[in-house]
């Protein structure tokens, strides 16, 4: 499905004010960043956040009464059931016997592991997908660190910093700006494929709110480069490595002295649910864009649905900043097909400017995403000079032929080689004419309390990667993420290793926090049906649900 | 355009829009019949069908592998493939997918190989049995020429091999299609990483940056930015130095931080 005629019509307009935006962008004039204190105001009034409506405050566990308001698909979660009944299960005789488990097969677990394994441990990694089905293999653009002799680990701390508002944890923006590069020279010796000049110095980028250009990539796979990496690594590791795929976990396992001590995984296939005894756990399950806060599409892999951070928060662990949630300022709006698909923030680091329905300029290109969104739905909704869709999706044109116009002939398709062939299957051939784009729900911000270390405040229980929560703040920059999986991957790794090797003695296993969740929740009177955690959404068609009438899912056919 | 259509068209999540009117098609999953909206991909045809998926769905982008699939259109012989998550349904087609493929991975040290071909030889010997019959190619859903990366790494041109495979979503369709029995895309993995480890040269300036926070350069930089009031903060945030898109020879004034 190309542009319609009335679409084609409209990009004339693009097009008529493009070579004037071309040159200006050459002699460095953009449309002008707004100051701290305007941005502010364009997050109050137009940042899904800020919206009361659709949110409520926790009414049990750790976060009770902790003052902040969350979306109801989150808080929904929290309010609700195991999906096990503890008195059905017995843990006396577990399945799987290892000295860690990692619950959570993408970039951070897998990163994870490689470093616990380095301290001679055996590791099984749970995943409710295939190994590496993640976020982390649709993160496109880069992955962030100040190496760059015009830069330093000083700028990035500051760009981190404002871009989560100044909230960020600085004990953990400290361990991810300083480890930055140290993680990128160990991508390098795994063999991962950086962009890089011949005499191999990397060929750096920007990206939104960050003041150098400090973003390393491999074209617009990046993630899916990194996770392709360090998964083959811990596939080179099997003695020591095991993966289990499509059987996530349900419910961490403490001991009755209330350190972790494993978890019950269910088999997707078989319906049948096992035990996991670990002398240690590794929550890296990442993020909940399939939760589809305020009804917005998402850039999110099919299994992002928060179901670490419910299984800690059962097991007494406290979460931050789940109240901010990230929306990416171009995700497409067009074609259909396309919907919600990232386009990554690299088109506009490599010189594509947002614009109206009348190819104007209406934002600075590079404002931290939250901000950035902000104005793209200020455009459509407040300014009128949104673009419509033939469905009705509205969206405002991302400029991608400056790309070739700023960095010549041939850039894009180089440099965007994945993006550039999902839109011309259907068409659009985006070194030619622009996309059209619209925020959509991108990252979780927030995630589980825990320190620099990952460590939790259950003994033995870990997390990295997207579940932990502080070290962006209410706001992640481009980058971060791909840095942030494998920084903290690489010390959750590390510190889980050190508990276990220092001697860990497990007591009777138990599932007592579950019982008594159980309890919190009759006693707060919240009567509910839910079950969680939700571990896929469910796409299927609601009239023939309708009609699945099996009365009982009893006898010989489920 | 009036506000109100805006705000509706912001609410419809992963759905697909299917405006009123829209066609309906039959395509057979399976071999069994349904009748589908003709605008929708694969993936969204089988769901609206009823399924709901496991396998053979992933990230939903076009970028995971996970939901290669095989279909034929009546009439035709000829059997084609795709991802169901980019391919829009046709009407007649008779799909399959393939949610796993039972690959070669062998389990190598890295460290150990030679940077030529012989590390292909010894990891993925299989790779000689190639017929060139460039099967793989045609079936490629990332329009990846695979069969010349094939013969690239029977020449041992590792660097070729790593560039021409830089976008491979390892959905193994190849392998699937291939007579020699080869594993196209785990000896592209291969040599991708034996490409970053030896043939790539390493970044000084990366090495020359770690060795500089190892010797604590910057603890002092970040304990000054820790120590500073809320609004001193922002302050520094503020007037950070702005790196031009084209940077050429750009020097911030500010160089006591670097």
């Amino acid at each position: 499905m190309s542009y319609t005629p009335e679409m084609k019509e409209l990009i004339k307009k693009v097009e008529a004010t493009r070579p004037a935006r071309v040159e200006r962008v050459k002699q460095g004039k953009q449309f002008p960043k707004l100051s701290l204190a305007e941005a502010h105001e364009r997050l109050e009034t137009y940042h899904p956040d800020y919206k009361e409506v659709g949110r409520r405050t926790f009414g049990i566990g750790p976060n009770k009464g902790d003052n902040h308001t969350y979306p109801d698909e989150v808080v929904d979660l929290f309010e609700a059931r195991s999906r096990i009944d503890p008195d059905r299960v017995d843990l006396s005789s577990p399945d799987y016997e290892t000295d860690i488990l990692i619950i959570g097969g993408g970039g951070a677990g897998t990163t994870a592991s490689l470093f616990a394994q380095e301290n001679g441990l055996k590791i099984m990694i749970a995943t409710k997908l295939r190994h590496g089905d993640a976020n982390t293999i649709m993160a496109e653009g880069g992955i962030q660190s100040a190496d760059s002799r015009i830069d330093s680990p000083y700028y990035h701390y500051l760009d981190v910093m404002g871009g989560g508002h100044f909230t960020n944890k600085p004990e953990l923006v400290k361990a991810m700006t300083m480890d930055a590069p140290l993680i990128i020279q160990w991508l390098e010796s795994l063999g991962m494929n950086f962009d890089k000049t011949p005499d191999g110095e990397m060929r750096l980028l920007g990206g939104g709110g960050t003041c150098r250009k400090r973003m390393h990539s491999a074209g617009d796979v990046t993630g899916a480069e990194i996770m392709r990496t360090i998964r083959d690594e811990a596939r080179n590791r099997k003695d020591d490595i095991t993966v289990l795929e499509y059987q996530p976990a349900v419910e961490i396992i403490l001991d009755e002295d209330g350190k972790a001590a494993g978890a019950v995984l269910y088999n997707m296939e078989t319906e049948e649910y096992a035990i996991v005894k670990a002398k240690a756990v590794i929550i890296t399950t990442g993020g909940c864009g399939r939760l589809h806060i305020q009804g917005f599409a998402t850039t999110n892999h099919y299994g992002a649905t928060m179901d670490g951070i419910v299984m800690a928060y059962r097991a007494g662990v406290s979460h931050c900043f789940l109240y901010a949630t990230q929306y990416h300022p171009t995700g497409a709006a067009f074609p259909e097909q396309n919907v919600g698909l990232l386009i990554t923030e690299k088109m506009r680091t490599a010189g594509a400017q947002p614009v109206n329905i009348d190819g104007e300029e209406f934002t600075f290109p590079l404002e931290p995403r939250d901000v950035e969104s902000s104005n793209i739905i200020r455009e459509c909704m407040d300014v009128g000079k949104g673009v419509l869709t033939p469905v009705g999706r509205i969206g405002v044109w991302l400029d991608t032929p400056m790309i070739d116009m700023l960095r010549g002939e041939g850039t894009a398709e180089r440099d965007f080689p994945a993006k550039f062939i999902q839109f011309k299957r259907y068409g659009i051939d985006l070194s030619k004419e622009p996309l059209l784009i619209y925020p959509t729900l991108h990252y979780q911000n927030g995630g589980v309390t825990a320190s620099d270390w990952g460590e939790t405040s259950v003994p033995g229980l870990f997390v990295a990667g997207e579940v932990l929560g502080g070290s962006h703040g209410e706001n992640r920059l481009m980058g971060n993420s791909l840095l942030d999986i494998n920084v903290f991957g690489r010390r959750a790794g590390i510190r889980a290793a050190e508990y276990v090797n220092q001697g860990v003695t497990l007591k009777k296993l138990t599932l007592d926090h579950v019982r008594a969740f159980h309890k919190e929740l009759e006693a707060a009177g919240i009567e509910t049906d839910r079950i969680s955690p939700m571990l896929l959404p469910d796409y299927s068609n609601p009239e023939v649900r309708a009609k699945q009438l099996s009365a009982r899912y009893f006898g010989t056919l489920r | 355009m009036t506000t109100t259509v805006a705000k509706n068209a912001m609410r419809k999540g992963d759905k697909t829009v299917i405006v009123e009117g829209t066609k309906m098609v039959p395509i057979f999953i399976m071999g069994k019949r349904y009748f589908v909206p003709e605008t929708l991909t694969i993936q969204k045809a089988m769901e609206y069908a009823g399924y709901q998926f496991v396998r053979s769905c992933g990230c939903r982008g076009g970028i995971c592998g996970a939901c290669a699939t095989v279909y034929r259109l009546e009439g035709d012989y000829k059997l084609y493939s795709g991802l169901a998550c980019q391919t829009v349904v046709q009407p007649n087609m008779y799909l399959a997918q393939i949610p796993f493929y039972p690959a070669n991975k062998v389990a190598y040290n890295i460290e150990d190989l030679p940077y030529d071909v012989t590390a292909i030889q010894t990891v993925y010997p299989e790779t000689f049995r190639c017929v060139q019959c460039n099967t793989c190619t045609k079936v490629c859903p990332m329009d990846l020429e695979v069969m010349d990366y094939m013969a690239a790494a029977i020449r041992g041109d590792i660097q070729a091999v790593a560039e021409m495979s830089q976008s491979c979503i390892m959905c193994g369709l190849c392998a699937s299609r291939c007579p020699a029995e080869t594993n196209q895309y785990n000896l592209a993995e291969l040599c991708r990483r034996l490409y970053g480890r030896y043939g790539q040269k390493k970044s000084e300036q990366v090495a020359r940056r770690v060795e500089e926070i190892k010797s604590g350069k910057y603890d002092a930089m970040i304990a000054e930015l820790n120590a500073l009031s809320i609004d001193e903060f922002k302050n520094r945030y503020e007037e950070r130095e702005w790196e031009p898109v084209i940077s050429e020879g750009w020097q911030p004034k500010e160089t006591k931080y670097l």
